[in-house]
């Protein structure tokens, strides 16, 4: 008796476990579905793409349109090249003054430190709109209207990476600084040649954080920009969006070319993504 | 302990505070100086724009500064202006709808995959993909998927034999439409947030769902399977188990998330950006919500005092909100 209701039991729960997988399966797909049909929609034809009721698949996938759309704004190749270069400094300046700012706040001593340390999280309450016209501002009585200063200064240095790099110093025991200063070392040579390996996924986690809100900023660059040679890629697809509204397959070929970089980026390193924001909550 | 010991140890205690004294000089200004490049731009990026966009709200500042005038800007947003009320009205249908159900949803998902699922890091990462790739890319597709005329989903309403709707082209309130579509007359002031803005709230659940789904995770992870099963075995099954148990044990980090969700999606603004069909946040603004509508008085109209006037308010709002959570559900949060 108590060996069939237990046999009975595992059968239940066997089946239970089946259906959540197919109900996670279907959440999956509705998760991934708008990209695949930006992929299926960039391989179709004019007609195909804007036939109705839609068709799935393309009866004959369309590669072409990729270079169409690419060539529809000759300056695409610019706008990436653009958003390639103000993320990659933003990124490694980000890292590098969270790295100092991150030892002095977690490995010294120092008067003021839990005030300024409240002052800088602080930061993270202010809403963007609200700095935003007056970093307008600054940028253009600075001159750096229309030039790459203006995407980069403003974001070179963050809370949130500061934060991270503060933790890990926090955890770092003063035995390590102690035996490497026996050794001669003084506080930098100590930071640049043991404590920054030794923060290296701390560090990955801020870079990668900062590189992405730097290629996917919107509002700022629409700001503080003016010429199309200044564009990023945000800024030129939302811009060839607005202009070619009416041919929806090079609308997708185009948004597709845009999201590649990071999708890649994602996909190489989606275990510092994803670990790195449940170690900055748990900080 | 010998008295020669403790002479010894006092001597080692004397010189270990002259030296430190020294080295604690040093390695303050040491700290100050690897604060100092974080500090110039944080303080002058984040701080200083702070005050200073308080300075201009109370100036007559279009293209260029003009007089203090008080604080007549912030009197002519709150007393003058039901476009900037309507804009609020909108934010915070906004903020309602998104909010809840990416948390809800996300639970859910979380608790699901949490069961040792198989392939569980696959679907983690899947969910997690629409928070990291390219914002206007998405809202790209998303207005496909809405189009009036050619999208999916009024090809599927179609295929099911339902009327289309105008999707992201309908100003109308979402149950005035539905009522219409299943013939009820619904009164105005019942009409709810425009169907454009409820297919915006359903982009926006999408977007942050792995994110949220992801610190639920990692939430989960911290709670010992054993309290879980003292509970079990005392005999908490389903809607007690969760409600009793499991919400409280990871109260910390829904509070966090709530926090974090409502900061961010009363700003929201390259969502609506994109996706609203004038890029000013239409049909007839009632997609709207504050961000845009600062940024058209910023931008299209050159207000940049009034505008700023609005930034502010925008951000005491925020803050008070905040502050509210803090008040009201800060003490029912367990922290284990």
């Amino acid at each position: 008796m108590a060996v069939t209701t237990d046999r009975h039991r595992l059968r239940q729960w066997r089946s239970g476990k089946a259906v959540v997988q197919v109900f996670v399966a279907l959440a999956g797909v509705a998760v991934a579905f708008p990209f695949l049909w930006m992929v299926l929609t960039a391989l179709k034809t004019l007609a195909e793409a804007s036939a109705f009721p839609p068709t799935l698949l393309p009866s004959s996938p369309q590669w072409s349109n990729f270079r169409e759309a690419w060539q529809r704004d000759p300056l695409f190749g610019q706008y990436f090249l653009n958003t390639g270069l103000v993320a990659s400094i933003v990124t490694l300046v980000v890292m590098t003054t969270a790295l100092l700012a991150g030892y002095a706040f977690g490995s010294l001593e120092f008067p003021g430190k839990r005030v300024l340390f409240a002052l800088y999280l602080a930061t993270m309450m202010i809403p963007f709109e609200v700095i935003m016209i007056p970093n307008f501002v600054t940028v253009a009585r600075l001159g750096w209207y229309d030039h790459y200063a203006a995407l980069i200064a403003p974001w070179s240095a963050n809370v949130f990476a500061v934060f991270l790099l503060t933790q890990f110093f926090r955890t770092l025991p003063p035995d390590f600084f102690e035996a490497a200063q026996l050794d001669g070392c003084s506080h930098l040579q100590f930071l640049w040649r043991i404590g920054r390996p030794l923060a290296g996924p701390a560090l990955a986690t801020a870079g990668l954080f900062a590189f992405l809100g730097s290629w996917n900023s919107l509002l700022w660059p629409l700001l503080v920009t003016q010429s199309r040679e200044m564009r990023t890629i945000e800024f030129g697809l939302s811009v060839f969006l607005q202009q070619e509204g009416t041919e929806p397959h090079l609308l997708m070929a185009a948004s597709t070319i845009a999201m590649l970089p990071v999708l890649a980026l994602f996909l190489v390193a989606q275990r510092t993504f994803v670990e790195g924001v449940s170690a900055g909550i748990k900080g | 302990m010998t008295s020669t010991q403790q002479v010894d140890q006092v001597n080692a205690g004397g010189k270990a505070m002259r030296m430190s004294a020294r080295r604690r000089h040093s390695e303050a200004a040491l700290a100050y100086l690897l604060l100092a490049p974080s500090a110039v731009i944080i303080g002058g990026f984040g701080f200083y724009p702070l005050l200073a966009a308080v300075h201009i709200s109370l100036r007559d500042w279009g293209i260029v500064a003009g007089p203090f005038i008080g604080l007549a800007n912030y009197a002519r947003a709150l007393q003058d202006s039901p476009e900037f009320w309507r804009s609020l009205a909108i934010t915070l249908y906004y903020v309602a709808g998104t909010v809840p159900i990416t948390i809800a949803l996300a639970y859910l998902f979380a608790d699901l995959l949490h069961r040792r699922l198989a392939a569980a890091a696959f679907y983690r990462s899947l969910f997690f993909i629409p928070y990291v790739v390219s914002p206007v890319a998405a809202a790209a597709v998303w207005s496909w998927i809405f189009n009036k005329d050619f999208g999916l989903a009024n090809g599927v309403l179609s295929w099911v034999g339902i009327a289309p709707f105008g999707w992201l082209e309908e100003p109308r309130g979402v149950f005035e439409v539905m009522g219409e579509h299943l013939g009820w007359a619904i009164p105005d002031w019942a009409g709810g947030p425009s169907l454009a803005l409820v297919c915006m709230i359903t982009v926006a659940v999408w977007h942050s769902l792995g994110f949220a789904v992801v610190v639920l995770l990692a939430g989960m992870a911290a709670i010992p399977e054993e309290v879980l099963e003292a509970a079990r075995l005392d005999g908490a099954r389903g809607w007690a188990l969760l409600r009793r148990v499991k919400v409280p044990l990871l109260s910390p980090t829904l509070f966090f998330l709530l926090i974090v969700f409502v900061i961010r999606t009363f700003q929201t603004f390259t969502q609506i950006y994109v996706l609203s069909v004038d890029h000013r946040g239409g049909p007839l603004g009632s997609t709207r919500n504050v961000t845009m509508y600062l940024y058209a008085k910023f931008w299209d109209a050159h207000r940049i005092g009034y505008a700023s006037a609005v930034a502010v308010i925008l951000f005491l709002i925020i803050l008070a909100l905040t502050l509210l959570q803090f008040r009201v559900l800060g003490r029912r949060v367990h922290y284990g």
